[in-house]
């Protein structure tokens, strides 16, 4: 099951950055070239220096199980909201197996639920620390239409070839009823 | 139609009571960013070109291919925000918006919906009321937000072969998504503040904003309302493709709404589409409900910085490859409103004819022109700039840049006239004339058609004597006057001036 030591190990470790809370890392040049030797140089400089880095990996196992009272009600997921999902997703999982798959897999994650993330800001990339590199305005790319086309079944004039779109109609490619779906796909070229 | 005319006035059966209902508009504008490559790859911005040619492999969203952001698009979103006033976000975020549709290849659009590069900024516009259109009245509505996103492909229905024909120069196309807040009330309100964003736009040098070629989209969103109670149900329309229609469409769409409120029926919350042959708006989409775009943060983009000014950029960073307030602050052009404020405070022109000035393109500068050129007055300039050159200019569909008088021919012109060396009506048709022959002088055109005016007291009172004893039979002294005044003007070919001739007649008439 989950872990909830390891969180709460993190959470007192994660330093404060100017930025956004993550540790940076010097920089690979401050530690030496990349030879046999560095790695081990690496190593020792990172348990000398070690007020400013400590592993997140637990250095031995410190997980236990989530009790089911401390876990939210079971989601479970309708027929029609299988449909919702599969019109979005344009996914085929509307099979008991895929249905159950599904809420075993939300009832995994409802474990999230019981950390205590107070305090703590979400964090949405691991290259928040990065600074964003920002090209140049110039043509460097294009002109390949002929291997574009090349990658489709069907082209009409190098223009790509779709299914019909009613422009007064849903602007998605709709997906017609559960009931018709399976005859649809007998006759359905695509 | 003014905004007083959406006042609807709606009697309650038995009560009595009188309740007015007016329209609620809030604008969606997408703007294309006016830059060479793509927001997110290096392929050629272009309006016309081969199917498919201007498609690079992330366009095409193959897969194994990530996103580069284009600093160029990202200095265009800061100086609009700037200009309009908006506050700019030093971080911002970027989000994948999943829906499928075929010229949508990746399936996903990458735009700013948690954080975007600008916020809570003002546009200010300015429309003409009054029954002569002469008056100006000041508004101004609130830019919720600015963000930044891409562009999808163009589809080509076929209906004949039953398929859609899918060109993908346009994705991935930088654009800007203005969203304003709805406080405009009419048609004519939303075309003023387009239109006045055009200009911005324009003036930035961020938006060529042409709405026919598609660089600029406005969605208008329009309920009814009666004011005090909470809004009313709102529709969408799409597909308008002028100022002109803009205002129709939401015109119409007011209308709509409060005849079906008023029959008791309910406004529906759905797309429409204009249709510019019949003026009307049809019901765009199923009512499939409410479309769940499963927003997401983009993995492949960290959030994006801008920078106060060069000393807030860290260290190690280059300050030429980041985005820097001050630089873009300082970058900024004399904005539409502040142009006509010059106008109007240096020339003395009246607030309506500033406006046409800076509307126009290239009028302002040729007006300025003709005056430091001519010794007339300024007013008098704008006179012949606005109802002779624009007169003309207009008729043609010429542009201010292929006009065959040049500043300088007429400011010869207008000198003439200012001199007395022709009479008024004589210079507008020399102008007439120039603009046939813009290879002749304005000295060329008089001589040749004998077009001086005539000062020499003598001969005028030659000229009146005749006209005034080949018409002994009028009584009515007013009569009189006008009628031979326009004899003089006819014999002469408008060579005289009418003050002039007046007091002669009505010396010889008394």
């Amino acid at each position: 099951m989950f872990c909830k030591c390891a969180a709460r190990a993190s959470r007192a470790l994660r330093p404060t950055h100017p930025r956004c809370g993550v540790l940076t890392l010097p920089a690979l040049s401050d530690i030496g070239s990349a030879s046999g030797t560095s790695w081990s140089r690496w190593t020792y400089k990172r348990e000398s220096s070690n007020s400013a880095w400590n592993s997140k990996v637990p250095q031995i196992p410190t997980w236990e199980p989530v009790a089911e009272n401390q876990l939210p009600p079971p989601t479970r997921v309708s027929p029609d909201l299988v449909d919702k999902l599969e019109r979005l997703a344009l996914v085929d999982f509307g099979s008991k197996e895929g249905v159950d798959c599904l809420e075993k897999a939300i009832r995994f994650a409802d474990q999230l639920h019981d950390i205590n993330t107070d305090g703590v800001e979400p964090m949405d990339s691991v290259l928040e620390d990065r600074e964003l590199y920002l090209r140049d305005d110039m043509i460097t790319e294009g002109e390949c239409a002929e291997d574009l086309l090349q990658l489709a079944k069907h082209t009409v004039e190098e223009y790509f070839v779709a299914p019909p779109v009613f422009i007064f109609n849903a602007g998605n490619i709709p997906l017609p009823k559960r009931e018709e779906r399976s005859s649809m796909l007998k006759h359905s070229e695509f | 139609k003014s905004p007083e005319t959406f006042l609807f006035f709606i009697m309650i059966p038995y009560t009595g009571e009188f309740l007015s209902m007016v329209g609620v508009v809030g604008l969606e504008v997408h703007a294309q960013i006016q830059s060479t490559s793509k927001l997110f790859s290096g392929s050629h911005v272009r309006f016309l070109a081969p199917p498919n040619s201007l498609v690079s492999h992330f366009d095409a969203s193959l897969p194994g291919t990530l996103p580069v952001l284009n600093r160029r698009c990202v200095e265009a979103a800061v100086l609009t925000g700037l200009a309009l006033n908006c506050t700019i976000n030093r971080k911002s975020l970027f989000d994948r918006k999943h829906y499928f549709y075929a010229d949508m290849p990746a399936g996903y659009q990458i735009t700013q919906q948690r954080v975007p590069i600008a916020v809570n900024g003002m546009l200010v516009y300015s429309h003409f009321e009054g029954r002569r259109r002469n008056q100006v009245v000041t508004k101004s509505v609130k830019i919720k937000q600015i963000q930044l996103e891409q562009d999808s492909g163009k589809s080509l229905h076929d209906d004949e072969q039953s398929q859609t024909l899918i060109d993908l120069n346009r994705a991935g196309v930088g654009l800007m998504e203005l969203v304003m807040e709805p406080e405009m009330c009419c048609g004519e309100e939303a075309a003023a503040a387009v239109r006045e964003l055009q200009l911005i736009l324009q003036a930035l040098g961020t938006c060529q904003a042409n709405m026919a070629e598609g660089q600029l989209r406005v969605d208008a969103n329009v309920s009814v309302h009666r004011p005090g109670e909470p809004l009313g149900v709102r529709t969408e329309v799409k597909n308008i493709n002028s100022v002109r229609h803009l205002a129709k469409a939401i015109d119409y769409e007011i209308q709509r709404q409060m005849e079906v409120l008023q029959s008791a029926g309910k406004v529906l919350n759905e797309t429409r589409a204009f249709d510019s042959k019949s003026g009307n708006t049809i019901p765009m989409r199923d009512k499939e409900g409410l479309q769940d775009y499963r927003f997401m943060p983009e993995p492949n983009l960290p959030p994006l910085f801008v920078y106060e000014s060069k000393a807030s950029v860290p260290a190690g960073v280059d300050p030429a490859q980041v985005v820097v307030i001050d630089r873009l602050s300082a970058q900024l052009p004399e904005l539409p409103s502040v142009k006509r404020t010059r106008l109007v405070e240096t020339y003395g022109i009246l607030q309506e004819h500033s406006f046409t000035l800076v509307n126009e393109d290239g009028l302002m500068d040729y007006f300025e022109n003709v005056v430091q050129t001519t010794k007339a007055e300024p007013r008098k300039v704008i006179g012949w700039v606005i109802k002779e050159l624009m007169g003309n200019l207009n008729s043609q569909n010429l542009k201010v840049s292929q006009s065959p008088i040049s500043p300088c021919a007429l400011a010869e012109l207008i000198n003439l006239a200012e001199s007395g060396h022709i009479s008024s009506s004589t210079a507008k048709q020399v102008f007439q004339e120039m603009w046939k022959a813009p290879e002749k002088t304005v000295g060329q055109i008089v001589k040749e058609q004998d077009l001086w005016m005539i000062n020499d007291k003598e001969e005028l009172q030659k000229i009146c004597r005749r006209i005034v004893d080949s018409h002994p039979e009028e009584v009515n002294p007013n009569k009189v006057l006008n009628k031979l005044m326009g004899e003089v003007q006819r014999e002469t070919k408008g060579r005289t001036d009418p003050v002039q001739v007046r007091a002669i007649l009505e010396k010889m008439v008394s």
